[in-house]
Parts: structure tokens; C-alpha cells; sequence
């Protein structure tokens, strides 16, 4: 059997703040296998971003991991030193942000900056780097590779940076990248190539990739599997056509329902009443209850975990391996549950 | 109250509209590096009618002028040329500024970030009765129940009135800035990327609201948007925007089902696929140009898969729906 890439169990992570200790990230817990793409969805506040920052290993003072463990082909790197984690995060660990400007320096070349990276993570001498930059511009698409190398990043057009920016991703070729919102800056036209580009590299090298976005029609073209996110937790992960097309989680189904698409005849959208909970907030129980449609006794004292659904509810599809939801519903018998 | 709606009854006229922005670089700079002055075309000859109660949609990528075109409908930034009509009053002609002065009640306008647009040191109650002041509409008391009754018709409670704009979130604060744009009974407004800052669950909420408010005041919509797919939930008739040109002008959902320009069907071609039909789609090549030096003839000849020698040189003009030589020329169904 094949080795997950990264492994993430029961992670929790803690911002300490004037308010108390708040509580960002609790009890995630998912696998990434080689070559495949998960995706991590959910509203603003969810968790995407602090969970990709902290197998990154950024995440930094006030903040904390303060629980589980993060594994990177089978060892742990979430209680790593500096250096050593420093060491995995430029060559088997990269990074592709929202905003191509944050990982490109102003100041110099484009080749220079792929040069240098290329130089310090890999055993190819000036020469070669070069050639190699050259090369992973043009297979990231950007048009007169040769040329467009001794630009400064901002005479390249939005796009054009963030291909940069995955070929700069691509310089040590890393087992792992986490892609926080690639696209989210850019034009749907423009989109849609990154994301293409994404889904190439990553079948063609057997890279693992979080993808992390708040769009889910961009998950739906890209993603092999998707985790749903609510309130720094799990709500529901799995194969990305089960997910999306026969969500179970209430939270899911309302996030599906919401969200217009080209297809769907409906006069109205589904509304989910009220919103996100803070931080500072997160009820008791199901983190979801007061705004769940469905919600019994039960969701309001004991916290639902990410779990093989047991029972499908009614005029739903059947359940699929691999899919997990994390929602009372699915875990007892539904004649109990209507009680 | 209730507007009398007569859906066919033309409500905005927009023709011809131009706006040129100088963006030179300043005279010193030009002088010593010797470069001429720069301009612009944000919006380069624009014409679309919008019927009373409907919801009429301009969609288009980052730079083709959907923001320039909203802020000349409402008045906020002077055209270089052709013409707003409201209701048979010019918003462009300097001579009818009496009547617009009257008319200005009867349109709002809501962005997109309602963080910027709402003063964040005045409570919401008087955000909301800005309106009703600046024109005379109401005094006193009546104000304050004015304020509550538009809260509560947006979903929030009067006693939020007392709060200001931080304490809410992003979706609560774009239902303040509905209610301060019905709060002088406006009958056309102006919506750009209402929900583009919002999570989709929000989007969903306020898009909601923004339909039942139609229905129920039988209001006019211009409503902007980079998405597809909210463009094609929420508009009657949409137009497709190409570097400041209207490129397509179709009904809401035939736009969708059939579109005719190539841009609009590259378009259409990049929307990620929620539905995982597995379509097969074209890829996109390119980017939008540089629009301070736009391509010759047809703006989109060189992302176009069908340009050949006359769209390079000839700007095709908008017949029944389209400007497209090749679908003018029968080269595509
Ligand atoms: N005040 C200004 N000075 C100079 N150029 C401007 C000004 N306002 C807009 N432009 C330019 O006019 C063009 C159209 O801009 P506009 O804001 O209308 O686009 P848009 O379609 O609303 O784009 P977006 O989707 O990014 O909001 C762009 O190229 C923009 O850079
Ligand atoms: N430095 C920080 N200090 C305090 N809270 C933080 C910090 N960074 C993130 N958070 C909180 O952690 C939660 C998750 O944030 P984030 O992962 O950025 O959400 P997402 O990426 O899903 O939008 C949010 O409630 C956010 O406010
Ligand atoms: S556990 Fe209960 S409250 Fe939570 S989603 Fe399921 S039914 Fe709703
Ligand atoms: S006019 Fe020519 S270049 Fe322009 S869209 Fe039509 S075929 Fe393409
Ligand atoms: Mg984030
Ligand atoms: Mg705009």
C-alpha cells in the first residue's frame, strides 16, 4: 500500500490573545497520498489558512500548535527545530499564495530569484540552474521562456506572476505543496489555465497538493478528494464527487445550495440562517447547531466526529468509502434521530 | 409606495457613452523621458437600454470597465461623451441639473466593499437617514420609525440602528447599505459586485434579499459582476464587456445556453464546473491586453480563435446582439 505523503491527525492549534485562548484549528485530521489533490473548503474564518500554515510549520507567536501530530512521509515534522524545519520547507515542502507578489521579490530577476532557489536545494551547478529555470518557466506556460527570464516581476501580468510563482513552487521539486487560494486574484479565464497547470504537475510528478480555496467550482475541476471546513473543524471529507454532488453534512448541503451556478434552474438560493461563529464563541456540541435545520438533543452536548456515515438518510445516494461526516445524523439510527 | 412597473417601458437609455482617463505619466517626468501623453478608453462607445423592474447585467473580466460605466450611470464621474438618459432626464446634460437635481433621490448606488462605503464613525440609524435628510423627504420621529422599518426590511433589527458599522459582518453591513439605498425610495440602483467580497452562504442571503426588494418595490437593477453564475441567477438581460466595448447584449439565460461572440463562449468555456458534466471545453489562450494600447480592429483578434485579416483592422459594430464579423459573416452558426 502507498504511503500518504502528509498525514495530519487531531491537529489543534491555539491563538493566545488579551480575550483568553482562542481555539482555531481542532481535531483536524486527514491524508494526502502522492499525486493526488485534496481540497479545503469552507467560508472565510473556517481554518483553511492556519491549517496550511501550520504544516508549513508558520505558524508563529501568538499563535501555537497545541495538539497532534503532522507527518511527512511517516515522520514528524511538527515538533521540529528551526533549521531543521527550514531545511524541509525549501526542498520537499513549497508554497503558493493568493498573491504572487508575496512570494517574488520586487528587487530582483525572475531568473535570478528561480536560479537561486534552484541552486540552494538542488546539486545543479550555475549553468544548468539556469537552463532548469528556463525550462520550468516554459512548462508552466509562460510564452519566450529565454527572454522573459531577465524580467522583473512586475512588468508580468497577474497571471503571468503566479506561474512564476508555482515555477519557483516546482525549483526543488518537493513532494508536497499547499496552494492557499491560487487563483482567487485572477480572472476566470486566467483561472481556469492555473488551474489546469496545477492539476498537470501535479499528475505528472506525483506531487501531493492542499488546495486551499473558498471556491468550489474550482475544487470540482481540480480536487481528487475535499475536506469541508466549519468553525476549525472537519465537517465532511471525501471523494470530490460525493461531496459535491451528494453532500451529507447540513452545513455542506447548505454550502452547495448556495452557491449559483450555470446549470441550476432555481428562482431562489438556499439560505443558511445566521453565520459563522467566533472564536471566542464556538458553541457546545455540534459547532453547526444553532443554525442547522435538523439539529436534536444530542447535537447541543456532544461533539460530532468526522466518521464512516452508518445510515444514509432518506432518497440519498449511497455511501461511498472513504467518505467521513461529522454530524450526529449518520451515526445513530435515523428512527432515533427523528425523535 | 409600490412602483406601477410597465415591464416593457424603457427606463435607462445609455448611448454612445465614452469615458477617456489621462493616465500620463506627470508633464516633469514626460519631459525628461521624452514620452508622449498617455490615454486610457475605460469605456469606448457604449449603448444599452434597461426596462423598468428589470435587472440588467454588464459582466466581464478585471479592467473592461463595468466599475468606469456604474459610476457615470449615477452621476459620480462626468463622461467624455454620449449620453445617461433616467427616465427621459439627461444625467450628462449640464442644462437639465434642475431635474436631475429631483432625480438623484430616485437612484443609489452600493458597492462592493460596504466596509469603505459606510461612514464608520456615525451609527447606523443615521448612515440610513443620510438619505432622507439630504433630500426632505421626513422629519423627526417619522425618521426613526423610517429607520427601523428599513432595518427590519432588510433583516436586521431597529435596535441595530444604535450600533456602528464595525460591529457587524461583512453581509450585515451590505444589508445597512441596501437599506440607506431604499431609504429615499430609489427606484434605480446601481449594484457593483454586491456580493464579491462576501463567502458564498453570505452571497446567497443578499442576493435573497436583493430579488424579494424587486419584487416587492418593482425596482431597476444595474448589477455588475465578474461571475457567471450570479450574473445568470440574477439578470433579465446581461451585457458582455470587452476592454470599455460591449461585445454581446443578450437575454439572461439564452446568453448561457447559446452564446454567440467567441469572447463570451471562451468565457462561459472558463467557469470551473460544478456540476462535473466532464464538458469539453476549450482552453483559454491569453490575457487581457493592455488596455492603454488595445489591439487594432476587433480589441479580442488576438485571443480569438476565428480573427482573420478584417477583424484586425475593422472594429465590427453591434448588430442584433452581437459585434462579431465572423458571426456577422456567417462564419460560426
Ligand atoms: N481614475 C482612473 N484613472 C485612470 N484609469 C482608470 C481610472 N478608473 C479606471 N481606470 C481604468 O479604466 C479601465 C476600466 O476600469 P474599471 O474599474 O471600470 O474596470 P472594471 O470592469 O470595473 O474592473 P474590475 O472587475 O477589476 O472591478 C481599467 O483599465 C482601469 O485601470
Ligand atoms: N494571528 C492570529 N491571531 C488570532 N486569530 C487568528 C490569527 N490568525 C488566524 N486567526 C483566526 O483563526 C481562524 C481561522 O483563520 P484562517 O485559517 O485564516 O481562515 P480561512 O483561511 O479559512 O479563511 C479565524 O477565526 C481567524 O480569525
Ligand atoms: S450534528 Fe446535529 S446540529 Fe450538527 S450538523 Fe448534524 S444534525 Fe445538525
Ligand atoms: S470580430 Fe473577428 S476577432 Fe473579433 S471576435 Fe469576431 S471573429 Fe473574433
Ligand atoms: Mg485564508
Ligand atoms: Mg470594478
Amino acid at each position: 500500500m502507498t504511503e500518504p505523503v502528509i498525514s495530519v491527525r487531531d491537529l489543534r492549534v491555539e491563538f493566545v490573545t488579551r480575550k483568553g485562548i482562542l481555539r482555531a484549528i481542532d481535531g483536524v485530521s486527514f491524508d494526502i497520498m502522492p499525486g493526488e489533490v485534496l481540497g479545503v473548503v469552507g467560508e472565510s474564518g473556517a481554518g483553511k489558512s492556519v491549517t496550511g500554515s501550520a504544516i508549513i510549520g508558520l505558524i508563529e507567536p501568538p499563535g501555537r500548535i497545541a495538539g497532534g501530530e503532522i507527518r511527512l512521509h511517516g515522520q514528524r515534522i511538527d515538533n521540529l527545530d528551526p533549521e531543521s524545519l527550514r531545511r524541509i520547507r525549501g526542498r520537499k515542502i513549497a508554497m503558493i499564495f493568493q498573491d504572487p507578489l508575496t512570494s517574488l521579490n520586487p528587487l530582483y530577476r525572475v531568473g535570478e530569484q528561480l536560479v537561486e532557489t534552484i541552486l540552494t536545494h538542488t546539486d545543479l551547478g550555475p549553468a544548468a540552474a539556469r537552463a532548469r529555470a528556463i525550462e520550468l518557466l516554459n512548462e508552466v506556460g509562460i510564452p519566450a521562456p529565454e527572454r522573459r527570464i531577465d524580467g522583473y516581476p512586475h512588468e508580468f501580468s497577474g497571471g503571468m506572476r503566479q506561474r512564476v510563482v508555482i515555477a519557483l513552487a516546482l525549483c526543488a521539486e518537493p513532494d508536497f505543496i499547499v496552494a492557499d487560494e491560487p487563483t482567487t486574484a485572477l480572472d476566470v479565464s486566467v483561472q481556469a489555465q492555473i488551474i489546469a497547470l496545477i492539476r498537470k504537475l501535479c499528475r505528472e510528478r506525483g506531487t501531493a497538493v492542499m488546495l486551499v480555496t473558498h471556491d468550489m467550482g474550482v475544487i470540482a475541476e481540480t480536487a481528487d478528494r475535499v475536506a469541508v471546513m466549519y468553525a476549525g473543524r472537519v465537517a465532511e471529507i471525501g471523494p470530490v464527487r460525493d461531496v459535491v454532488k451528494h453532500p451529507l453534512h447540513p452545513y455542506a448541503k447548505g454550502l452547495m445550495g448556495a452557491i449559483p451556478t450555470l446549470e441550476a434552474e432555481a428562482d431562489r438560493l438556499v439560505q443558511i440562517p445566521g453565520s459563522m461563529p467566533r472564536l471566542s464563541n464556538i458553541p457546545q456540541g455540534c459547532a453547526f447547531n444553532p443554525r442547522c435545520d435538523r439539529v436534536f438533543d444530542r447535537c447541543r452536548v456532544e461533539r460530532p466526529d468526522p466518521d464512516i456515515p452508518r445510515f444514509g438518510l432518506e432518497g440519498e445516494a449511497p455511501l461511498m468509502p472513504g467518505h467521513r461526516v461529522a454530524c450526529h445524523l449518520y451515526t445513530r439510527n435515523p428512527v432515533e434521530n427523528a425523535s | 409606495m409600490m412602483a406601477q412597473t410597465k415591464p416593457s417601458e424603457t427606463f435607462v437609455e445609455v448611448r454612445d457613452l465614452k469615458r477617456v482617463f489621462d493616465v500620463s505619466r506627470p508633464w516633469l517626468n514626460r519631459v525628461i523621458e521624452r514620452q508622449p501623453k498617455a490615454f486610457l478608453k475605460a469605456v469606448d462607445g457604449l449603448s444599452f437600454d434597461i426596462r423598468r423592474g428589470e435587472t440588467f447585467a454588464l459582466v466581464g473580466e478585471s479592467g473592461s470597465g463595468k466599475s468606469t460605466v456604474a459610476r457615470m450611470a449615477v452621476g459620480l464621474l462626468p463622461v467624455t461623451a454620449g449620453s445617461v438618459l433616467i427616465d427621459g432626464v439627461s444625467m450628462t446634460d449640464v442644462k437639465d441639473s434642475q431635474t436631475r437635481q429631483q432625480l438623484r433621490k430616485r437612484i443609489q448606488m452600493i458597492f462592493q466593499d460596504p466596509y469603505a462605503s459606510l461612514n464608520p464613525r456615525w451609527r447606523v440609524e443615521r448612515i440610513i437617514a443620510e438619505p432622507i435628510h439630504a433630500f426632505g423627504l421626513l422629519k423627526g420621529e417619522q425618521v426613526t420609525a423610517r429607520v427601523g422599518e428599513l432595518l427590519t426590511l432588510v433583516g436586521l433589527h431597529p435596535d441595530d440602528g444604535r450600533k456602528y458599522p464595525h460591529e457587524f459582518s461583512g453581509g450585515q453591513r451590505q444589508r445597512i447599505a441596501i437599506a440607506r439605498a431604499l431609504a429615499s425610495s430609489a427606484e434605480f440602483i446601481v449594484c457593483d459586485e454586491p456580493t464579491s467580497a462576501l463567502d458564498v452562504s453570505v452571497q446567497a442571503q443578499i442576493l435573497n434579499l436583493m430579488r424579494d426588494l424587486q419584487k416587492e418595490f418593482g425596482l431597476t437593477y444595474l448589477f455588475i459582476s465578474h461571475n457567471l453564475a450570479v450574473v445568470r441567477h440574477m439578470a433579465d438581460r446581461i451585457g458582455v464587456m470587452y476592454l470599455g466595448r460591449l461585445v454581446e447584449i443578450s437575454e439572461g439565460k439564452r446568453l448561457f445556453s447559446a452564446p454567440r461572440h467567441p469572447y463570451t463562449r471562451m468565457l462561459l468555456d472558463a467557469v470551473p464546473d460544478l456540476g462535473m458534466t466532464g464538458r469539453q471545453r476549450q482552453m483559454v489562450a491569453g490575457e487581457i491586453p493592455n488596455p492603454i494600447n488595445p489591439p487594432s480592429g476587433c480589441t479580442f483578434h488576438p485571443r480569438c480563435p476565428l480573427a482573420n485579416e478584417r477583424c484586425k483592422r475593422e472594429p465590427p459594430a453591434m448588430l442584433d446582439g452581437v459585434a462579431c464579423h465572423a458571426v456577422q459573416e456567417g462564419r460560426v452558426s
